[in-house]
């Protein structure tokens, strides 16, 4: 399978780590003299450049947070002249004022190499017809996905998020070979063309790019059965770059390999900020290297996530990240603890019999939190468990007692039948809280 | 093949270089460029042995070179030409050009020596066509061709050229740029030290930028000519657009 950069996507990693320390002291440099928002920044934290030496010196640098980009609505934090952007997106946001991207010439060629890096990691070539379904406009997708495309040499249809009738019609009849968009429109798609009756052979699908979204490793199974294609998973986020940040390889599909001669990756621990130990699970912070227009140090991206710089059996030095496993801001409060869906998720995949599929049901009883955690079990579960009611009250028991340990607080446990909980698309989890109407502590934590 | 990693070069107390980090791979061209005072020869000075760091370190081909003397980094393959030539102004050329091979010895010499002249004559045929007369006499530009000519004499594989224009007539400095990447197929890698910023990013594969002791940009060199800051600074774009508003 070929590699896009091999030069680099095979450095050897004492090659790749002086790299990232080259680049992190320049834009370190270049903030300190050039940028007003990080000098104030690093002034109030007591860094000057000297004190960054290795790569480790890292976390004596101060977080940036999206709520900077707001407050620097529209151009605050560009590090340019507004006449050198060449390019300038904008990610709407929940809370009110959006966040502003902008993009000079050399921001603009980065991109194109990084996404072509992970089309070609997800087996796309020049010999191929490439069907982009992200909307079109502001957000990065769209671009980001058609730029990259075309630097590989595929041939770009630039068709949007459109209906998909529509999609199925240029997939049959412009012979789309590989389709870039989100899990769920994918799987529609296949569901579509499932329920008409066109044959999966009546089409030259082979490839599908997917991202934005969390799925399933079942959900890839579905698509790539129903589209009869070869699914990978992609990781970008708009503030950074947009997509190019992350692609999983064809071959292995195991974890997403960062591209880390642009993008230094840390794990830290959502409420303390340190950084964990190597391979554990918490937020990806991520500090550009390269970026000219909107260079950002230790941005909090808010994904929970592991990375893991085992060596992949496609070559690629690079790191891997795990699916994007949840959000920071996904986070509830039980009796005053903060706790992540991704804690239970990650108790669930380690047992037999269980799918990480749940719902938290948070109450007030009595005065005081309840939490009720109800796990979709695999089928076949109950029915081996007819004769037998002990098995069935054993797992259960054990499930709960892992856990009430990994989380710090007394559950209630129920195991519940496959696919009886809300069906969110490709979301394998569901808080429910209905302590607001109750009064007391609720609502998750900001 | 060579790596500096956060170093800090002192002049007594005064630091010169504060964090330099940076890299040069075989065969590559690599150009330092910045503007005077921006600690380019003290980094070359610091690599080739005669400046020490006081912290960080120089590694070449993996084995360190901070604290070895000079001659040995020389023998290890790390030749350089000086800033403002530094040639022995009453020896004649050939003469000159000898000495750059002192430290091999008289076996090594008897080897090798009429072979990397006959190399130097073909890269700079002038020099083989004064080989008696004094340096002295010699113009500007072939001073400067004679000061690398005797850096090659040493068979480096790493060659420190330091401000090879410094001085010298556009044309003259334009012979020397179009040498350069000839040495490249004599398996040499160079690191270029410049104030003429656009000279040095036409030949190089690679550049970093350097301001008051420190890196500032490091890309390619396409990347860099395009930087509007570097355009701006060292490339003399722009000057109407001094003031500009967001």
């Amino acid at each position: 399978m070929p590699i896009w950069n091999p030069r680099v996507e095979t450095m050897p990693r004492v090659d790749l780590e002086q790299l990232q320390l080259e680049r992190l002291q320049v834009i370190v440099n270049r903030a300190w003299d050039g940028i007003p928002f990080y000098r104030r920044r690093f002034e109030e934290y007591g860094v000057i450049p000297e004190h960054l030496r290795s790569l480790e010196d890292l976390r004596l640098l101060p977080f940036t947070e999206k709520e900077d980009l707001r407050r620097g609505y529209p151009y605050d934090l560009f590090a340019v002249p507004l006449r050198e952007v060449v390019r300038i997106h904008s990610s709407p946001s929940t809370a009110g004022t959006p966040t502003v991207m902008g993009y000079t010439k050399n921001d603009l060629r980065n991109w194109r190499e990084l996404v072509a890096r992970v089309l070609c990691a997800g087996g796309v070539t020049k010999e191929d017809v490439i069907q982009i379904s992200f909307s079109y406009g502001l957000l990065t997708d769209a671009f980001g996905f058609h730029q990259g495309a075309e630097e590989i040499g595929a041939s770009v249809i630039p068709v949007s998020a459109g209906a998909v009738e529509e999609q199925i019609s240029i997939l049959h009849d412009f012979r789309t070979s590989a389709l870039v968009g989100t899990p769920s429109h994918a799987r529609r798609i296949g569901e579509a063309l499932r329920d008409k009756g066109i044959p999966r052979s009546s089409l030259h699908l082979k490839w599908a790019v997917l991202g934005t979204e969390p799925w399933t490793e079942e959900m890839r199974q579905e698509i790539e059965s129903l589209l009869g294609v070869s699914a990978t998973d992609n990781y970008g986020i708009a503030e950074v770059m947009g997509p190019g940040v992350a692609g999983e390889c064809e071959e292995q599909k195991r974890g997403l390999h960062l591209n880390e001669d642009h993008f230094l990756c840390e794990i830290v621990d959502p409420g303390t900020g340190e950084p964990v130990p190597a391979g554990a699970t918490g937020e990806l912070v991520i500090t550009t290297l390269g970026k000219e227009a909107l260079p950002l140090v230790r941005y909090r991206t808010g994904d929970i996530t592991s990375v893991t710089q085992e060596r992949c059996a496609c070559g690629r030095t690079l790191a891997r990240m795990a699916q994007v496993v949840g959000r920071t801001d996904d986070a509830f409060v039980v009796s005053g603890v903060r706790l992540l869906p991704a804690q239970i998720e990650g108790v669930l995949r380690e047992v037999d019999g269980v799918k990480p599929h749940f719902e938290v049901i948070l109450d007030r009883e009595g005065g005081a939190d309840t939490i009720e955690v109800r796990v979709e079990v695999a089928s076949g579960i109950f029915d081996s468990a007819g004769g037998e009611v002990g098995y069935l009250v054993r797992t259960q028991n054990s499930l709960r007692q892992r856990l009430e340990a990994a989380l710090g607080v007394a559950i209630n446990l129920r195991l519940v039948e496959p696919r009886s909980l809300g069906e969110a698309p490709g979301m394998s989890q569901r808080i429910v809280d209905r302590r607001r109407t109750k009064g007391g502590e609720s609502g998750p934590v900001l | 093949m060579l790596v500096l990693t956060s170093v800090d070069t002192y002049y007594g107390n005064v630091q010169a270089l504060k964090g330099i980090s940076l890299h040069v791979n075989e065969g590559e061209i690599v150009a330092l460029i910045g503007a005077n005072g921006a600690g380019k020869t003290t980094t070359l000075h610091t690599i080739s042995g005669l400046l020490s760091p006081r912290r960080g370190a120089v590694a070449f081909r993996g084995k360190s070179l901070a604290g070895r003397s000079p001659e040995a980094i020389v023998r290890a393959g790390v030749s350089q030409a000086p800033e403002n030539r530094q040639l022995f102004t009453s020896l004649s050329v050939r003469d000159n050009l000898v000495l750059g091979a002192y430290h091999l010895s008289r076996r090594e010499k008897r080897r090798s020596l009429p072979g990397t002249l006959a190399l130097v004559y073909g890269l700079f045929p002038i020099l083989e066509e004064r080989a008696r007369t004094p340096a002295a006499t010699l113009s500007g530009g072939e001073q400067q061709m004679l000061a690398i000519g005797r850096a090659l004499m040493a068979r480096p594989t790493l060659l420190l050229l330091d401000e090879p224009s410094l001085g010298l007539a556009p044309r003259l400095a334009r012979t020397i740029f179009d040498t350069i990447p000839k040495f490249r197929k004599q398996g040499l890698t160079v690191l270029l030290v410049e104030q003429n910023a656009r000279a040095a990013l036409e030949i190089a594969d690679r550049a970093y930028v350097m301001e008051t002791g420190r890196v500032v940009m490091e890309g390619s060199a396409q990347e860099l000519l395009n930087q509007h800051e570097v355009q701006r600074a060292y490339l003399g774009r722009g000057y109407r657009h001094v003031l500009d508003g967001k």
